[in-house]
């Protein structure tokens, strides 16, 4: 898990002027807590369970990572970054590259993306996206009430609607009964990659 | 029947009249629950007014119709008459907009304790906006 490391570079960072911001898109706090406590955060460890920060940053699977400048502006869009190693046999993502340019985007060595490139790597979200996250958000409040059969239809049309969204297509398998890690994930996952789409999309490497 | 409302996530109980897949709302109704009135102008609220192309579709005799509400306002519609809810999305337009700008959105949502910590508080410093899940 990433949360200790996000932490040690909080921890590490943290005098230069820098926060990190920790979002846990999950069903309910308690699927978030035994990561949260093992990590033992002193920066801002949140819980996002009606998934707000997907719907303002057009955010479709994790983990997802965005830098901001201290005036507030994205400085470097929707990133897929991990800060271990654990998974690198799958994803083909090492960690140590990314975290060298977080260190040297805050410690100033380097800068971070312009405005114009910036915008050209952003993906926007479509009306499909939206409507998406509206069956989402419908489906989860009925969730939330215990109203599991009424939800179900919902978020399934969320997924049809947004299939490239898998905090919506894997995100809400906890609150369906389905095992995340499971082979109905898995399916859904090959599926996805034998159409010729990646699962991850991190962005291009910060220039040197 | 009372019927919820979800306003970009904030419910709000609110009279609705059911007939298949169609939701009408008393117009009091949404005034109260989305601070929009239907005005000679269009359909106002937030200090604008928004042309209304097909009144009769929005405006029936027991008020107004969801679908026809949300198609003016272009904001996403999900609803379900039978579970007796329906969310109003944020409008792609709006989003785009605001992406667009580079801004980062402003939230604020609760860590364990449920003590709430805005992205605004940290303003002035470099953030790194981490999501991740347990899934």
């Amino acid at each position: 898990m990433d949360l200790p490391v996000w932490q040690a570079l909080y921890e590490e960072l943290k005098g230069h002027g820098f926060v990190v911001i920790t979002v846990a898109l999950d069903k309910n706090a308690d699927d978030a807590r035994p990561w949260i406590e093992a990590a033992r955060p002193t920066h801002p460890s949140l819980v996002d369970t009606r998934h707000l920060l997907a719907d303002l940053y057009n955010i479709v699977n994790v983990p997802t990572v965005l830098w901001i400048d201290e005036q507030g502006r994205i400085v470097r869009p929707n990133d897929v970054i991990f800060a271990t190693d654990t998974f690198r046999h799958i994803t083909g993502l090492e960690s140590a590259r990314p975290l060298q340019a977080i260190r040297d985007w805050v410690t100033g060595k380097a800068r971070a993306l312009d405005a114009e490139t910036a915008r050209r790597l952003q993906t926007l979200p479509s009306p499909d996206d939206q409507q998406a996250r509206a069956e989402f958000g419908l489906a989860q409040w009925l969730w939330e009430r215990g109203q599991r059969a009424a939800a179900e239809p919902h978020f399934v049309r969320a997924g049809e609607l947004a299939p490239h969204d898998f905090t919506i297509r894997r995100g809400t398998m906890p609150m369906r009964g389905i095992d995340p890690m499971g082979p109905e994930f898995r399916r859904m996952a090959q599926a996805w990659k034998d159409a010729g789409h990646p699962y991850y999309r991190p962005l291009p490497d910060p220039p040197d | 029947m009372t019927f919820t409302l979800l306003d970009a996530g904030r419910p709000v109980e609110v009279t609705a009249c059911i007939d298949g897949a169609r939701i009408t709302i008393p117009a009091g109704d949404v005034e109260r629950a989305l601070g929009w009135t239907l005005s000679p102008e269009g359909l106002c609220g937030e200090g604008i007014c928004i042309p209304v192309v097909d009144e009769s579709a929005l405006w029936r005799p027991e008020g107004l119709d969801l679908a026809a509400l949300a198609h003016a306002l272009d904001r996403p519609l999900a609803a379900d008459a039978q579970a007796g809810a329906a969310y109003l999305g944020a409008a792609t337009g709006e989003r785009r907009r605001t992406l667009r700008s580079l801004h980062a959105p402003d939230f604020s949502l609760p860590d364990l304790a449920g003590r709430l910590h805005s992205l605004s508080a940290q303003r002035g410093k470099k953030i790194l906006l981490v999501a991740y899940a347990s899934w």
